[in-house]
């Protein structure tokens, strides 16, 4: 696993990104109240590209995909920015046109297999719907694509399966399903929001397995959301990391595991347990809780949090940029930097 | 599925076997004692001994409970002390009326209560939206007869300077110089049968105002539950997954929307049975229409408690069987019932 | 109406769930994450967004939610202008209640106009209209208390029963809740009327007992789920008798539902006296004023004087309303699903 794999920083000259998130910013208006989710975020995606966004509840990560796909309700919800596919703005494009984007060149899996099937439809049509929407096929064609798409999904006996309900299948099978409905008209991109979250571990690893299967096969991008920085290592070459709304670290997955420079990316990596340092170290938890919060607009949003925040932390719009002793492929948004260990 | 519905009819026994004690202890608890109840005031001796015979109200108890019952099951409710005519005899005559009228109700109801309570869903807070929760609530808080008398003046009698808007029968269930042949009872499906097409035309113009007075209600109830299970749906995941799959709109809202919206409305129209005949009772008569609830609302007024407790009973099984068809169909189309 | 909570943010789990701690974790580390120490500017700035919205209890909360509801302020205005009237209306009104003075003046087919002795005419009894509506709101409130507090004393029983003792109790109880479920509560309160003859007690106690199922299986069901909530466990654990737990826990927290019910109810029984006075079992004397009554007693001049039918059917009507928003707001507002 050498610089050749990391084509995400590098390959921006060469080629036209598949997916360019530029500004986008997402505001909830509740009543009197708003809040911003998502505050400014820019990352792009190459093809082929599996790139992972990284950060608790309430950081935006979900937030900033639902508003690329047009999924937020269209009340109370500001969205600003662009997202360019393929040089195209899905932002300003209409209803219909999205509509036909999604589930045939954008896909999606969610986080909760259960809720996210419908209750009271089998398998089979919930597969087979895709198909019929985006492609000019026969029901009898779907139906037998779908088992297809089943068994190269890992479901076993998918002739059984197409004809049962969400309630009769395994939290697993149900996520494999859910999969495969994603990725049955061959998407250029598919975003994963925490696709193992609800999962047993034993099953996280298979499911996680087949994804990268499937993709690296077909050389579909991936957008992989998720909290669990493992996730994150064993399949993405670009990550993101982001807290309160605002990407506050960005790098090649060799780069931000070897050097992790943001006070957050750095305290999400001393918190997990390391086999390979000696027993009886402790681990380093992040102090307080989310909802310890300030606005960009006045200081760093993780300073309330933050071992090292000094007076210098309290000032507006701390830009996210190369440091001096980083590579440019790799930029931070921090004033108090942790130092580039060697080791 | 089919030991569901087994366990289901079974739960019904002990329901009817209380309504039986239920309905006995009413009628010895009326005033006065239970032949003269059943028999009015001016019953003459001879009557009342033949009730007390019939009935065996000069003997214990449980023996009376016993030969009450047992008429119960033969559908013995007695005689109509007003009329003279046995009491399940006049059901059965006036009783398909009554489900023709029920019907039109429930028809009326569902068809208008459903679409209109899923487009107020979908534009909540707009101003479908709000007209339909204020009439909703409106159909709640105005008395069923009142509408019905108001229909009645308004579409049929005519208000002056409103004349041109009485197009319709104001009583009746036919125009009395059609004659029609009747094989069922059931004017409208008679008139279908027997291809007297201009006599099942009559049967529906009369059904229009009484159904709507009756439908009020449940219509009222069925877009308000149709509003909130769909407002309910539209936040589930499954639809969000349904959306992020580029699904036509239509068909989001036919297959991942309606059917999981649906299920709990079917069971709130199965529960309205009971309250669209009680509220049949008001509007048939508002309306001379001759069904159960104008027989029923005869007797109300003369004390008649033969056909109190026989309209009971009938309610009660039609009730009670309506509500196991609608558990049945629920496990019809909810999977989640019917595999385990 | 409750539309507007926020959207579904899919990223509700913890960062810390996922790290498998293999060891205790130090107790050196859990101290420091509590004494933080904060530059003092920071301190500052985070000053000015405190937002504290944790602590608020649930009735507090639901004020609160009760508060910023529109229809839950137009709902109370109505009620208390409702029952002010009713607790003043020897004050407010300008005659002597069913005084019948100007019967002379009444004749079977027209009713003097409107006057500024009598701004809403008179009714067909000759009395003051408007008087007889500002006592009808006194009838109503009477009833509707009477009827709503006895329904609830015996859903209470029942329910309190079959919640807190659970085994055959709880069975028999709720059949008998059933069966009473399954006779329309018109008819339910028809039979009770009937066994009570006519004396003013019976419309109350007939309304109220159309109540008792609908309180018992609310009362029970809420019960139920509170005993299986975990802090009952707890209380359990800690050795807590069973009638403490009962009284100081469960009955509290099942008090929501009640109340909400409880305030519908009073809608409910001010639009079933009407009904009840339609088929002729409600108060003896026409004179009385009492909505319901006067509404069916101006049916025969409905042609003639429509406003007869008009004031106390709007009346009826807008306090029904008054009830059903503020019962609905309340059930909103205590409904941890809206709450947000």
């Amino acid at each position: 696993m050498t610089q050749t794999q990391a084509q995400g920083g590098t390959a921006v000259t060469e080629r036209e990104p598949l997916l360019e998130i530029d500004n986008l910013s997402v505001t909830f208006k509740h009543r009197r109240s708003q809040t911003r989710a998502v505050d400014g975020v820019s990352y792009s995606v190459d093809p082929g590209e599996i790139v992972g966004v990284v950060g608790e509840s309430g950081s935006g990560k979900s937030v900033t995909v639902l508003a690329l796909m047009g999924l937020l309700p269209a009340r109370g919800v500001e969205v600003t920015g662009q997202v360019r596919y393929k040089g195209q703005d899905l932002l300003s494009m209409g209803d219909r046109a999205m509509a036909k984007l999604r589930g045939s060149e954008i896909a999606m899996v969610f986080q909760d297999p259960i809720s996210s099937l419908n209750p009271v439809v089998p398998i089979g049509v919930q597969v087979a719907e895709v198909l019929l929407t985006h492609t000019k096929t026969t029901k009898k064609a779907a139906m037998a694509e779908s088992v297809d798409l089943l068994r190269r999904c890992g479901i076993p006996d998918p002739e059984r399966r197409l004809k049962e309900y969400p309630h009769q299948l395994s939290g697993g099978m149900r996520q494999r399903a859910l999969i495969a409905m994603a990725l049955a008209c061959k998407p250029k991109l598919l975003i994963c929001d925490e696709p193992t979250t609800a999962l047993d571990v034993t099953i996280q690893a298979q499911v996680l397995e087949l994804l990268k299967e499937l993709v690296t096969d077909s050389g579909t991008a991936m957008i992989m959301i998720t909290h669990d920085l493992g996730v994150v290592a064993g399949l993405c070459d670009h990550v993101n990391v982001m807290y309160s709304g605002r990407i506050v670290e960005s790098a090649p997955r060799q780069e931000l595991f070897a050097h992790p420079r943001h006070r957050y990316t750095h305290g999400l990596l001393a918190s997990i347990p390391r086999l390979d340092l000696p027993r009886g170290e402790p681990l380093q938890p992040i102090p307080g809780t989310p909802r310890d919060t300030i606005t960009w607009s006045k200081a760093c949003a993780f300073a309330p949090r933050c071992r090292h925040a000094t007076d210098e932390c309290v000032r507006p719009d701390i830009p996210l940029e190369p440091l001096p002793d980083s590579p440019p492929d790799h930029p931070v948004r921090c004033v108090h930097p942790a130092e580039v260990t060697h080791g | 599925m089919l030991r569901f519905a087994v366990r289901r009819i079974l739960l019904m026994i002990p329901v009817l076997f209380g309504l039986s004690v239920l309905l006995f202890v009413w009628l010895r608890s009326l005033p006065g004692d239970p032949a003269r109840a059943l028999l009015g005031e001016k019953a003459t001796p001879e009557a009342i001994a033949r009730i007390n015979e019939q009935y065996g109200f000069n003997q214990p108890l449980l023996q009376q409970y016993v030969t009450y019952v047992g008429q119960l099951i033969r559908g013995d409710f007695g005689n109509s002390p007003r009329t003279g005519e046995p009491v399940l005899e006049t059901f059965m005559l006036r009783f398909p009326a009554t489900v023709e009228l029920a019907v039109a109700a429930l028809l009326f109801a569902v068809v208008i209560g459903i679409p209109l309570g899923y487009l107020a869903a979908k534009r909540a807070g707009g101003i479908l939206d709000t007209l339909t929760v204020s009439a909703s609530l409106g159909g709640v808080v105005i008395p069923v007869f009142v509408l019905a008398y108001l229909l009645k003046v308004v579409f049929a009698v005519g208000l002056p300077g409103l004349k041109f808007l009485a197009v319709l029968p104001s009583s009746g269930r036919q125009t009395v110089t059609i004659d029609a042949t009747h094989v069922t009872n059931f004017y409208v499906l008679d008139g279908l049968l027997t291809g007297e097409f201009d006599a099942a035309w009559d049967a529906i113009l009369h059904l229009i105002l009484p159904a709507i007075a009756l439908g009020s209600i449940p219509l009222a109830i069925i877009v308000r539950m149709t509003r909130a299970s769909v407002l309910d749906v539209l936040h589930e995941d499954y639809v969000r997954t349904a959306r992020a799959k580029g699904l036509d709109p239509g068909l989001i809202s036919r297959r991942h929307v309606l059917r999981n919206a649906l299920l709990p409305v079917t069971t709130t129209i199965g529960l309205q049975t009971g309250a669209l005949l009680s509220g049949a009772v008001l509007t048939e008569s508002v309306f001379a229409f001759n069904g159960i609830g104008s027989y029923l609302f005869e007797a109300i007024s003369n004390l008649d408690f033969a056909v109190l407790q026989g309209f009971i009973v009938f309610i009660a099984l039609v009730y009670a069987l309506v509500n196991l068809v609608v558990d049945l169909l629920y496990g019809l189309i909810d999977p989640r019932l019917r595999t385990r | 109406m409750t539309d507007d909570r926020n959207p579904n943010l899919p990223d509700d789990t913890d960062i810390t769930d996922d790290t498998d701690v293999p060891e205790a974790p130090d107790l050196a580390v859990a101290t420091s994450v509590g004494m933080l120490e904060r530059p003092p500017l920071l301190e500052e700035a985070m000053g000015g967004d405190e937002i504290d919205e944790e602590g608020t209890s649930l009735w507090k909360g639901a004020l609160q939610r009760l508060v910023r509801n529109p229809s839950a302020i137009i709902g109370a205005v109505i009620v208390a202008l409702f029952v002010l009237i009713a607790v003043f209306a020897p004050v407010l009104a300008p005659y002597e209640p069913a005084g019948s003075q100007w019967i002379d003046q009444i004749t079977p087919y027209s009713l003097p106009p409107f006057s500024p002795e009598h701004p809403l005419g008179l009714d067909p009894f000759g009395s003051d209209l408007l008087t007889q509506l500002i006592f009808g709101a006194r009838q109503s409130l009477i009833i509707g208390v009477v009827s709503t507090l006895l329904g609830l004393i015996g859903g209470a029983i029942l329910g309190g029963l079959a919640g807190a003792f659970g085994g055959w109790v709880d069975v028999t109880v709720m059949r008998l809740v059933d069966i009473l479920l399954s006779i329309p509560s018109l008819l339910l309160a028809v039979s009770v009327a009937a066994v009570m003859g006519r004396q003013p007690l019976a419309i109350m106690v007939a309304i109220a007992t159309a109540q008792v199922p609908i309180f018992a299986r609310l009362l029970r069901g809420s019960m139920m789920a509170e005993t299986r909530k975990d802090y009952v466990l707890a209380s359990w654990s800690l050795g807590l008798r069973r009638r403490t737990i009962t009284m100081s826990h469960v009955l509290p927290n099942s008090l929501g539902p009640v109340l909400v019910q409880a305030t519908l109810t009073l809608a409910t029984a001010i639009i079933e006296v009407a009904a009840l006075s339609y088929l002729g079992l409600g108060e003896a004397d026409p004179a009385v004023a009492e909505w319901g009554r006067m509404l069916v007693k101006a049916q025969d001049r409905l042609q003639s004087a429509p406003w007869l039918t008009f004031f106390p059917g709007l009346c009826i009507a807008v306090t029904a309303l008054g009830f059903t928003l503020l019962g609905e707001s309340l059930r909103e507002a205590l409904d941890p699903k809206s709450r947000r």
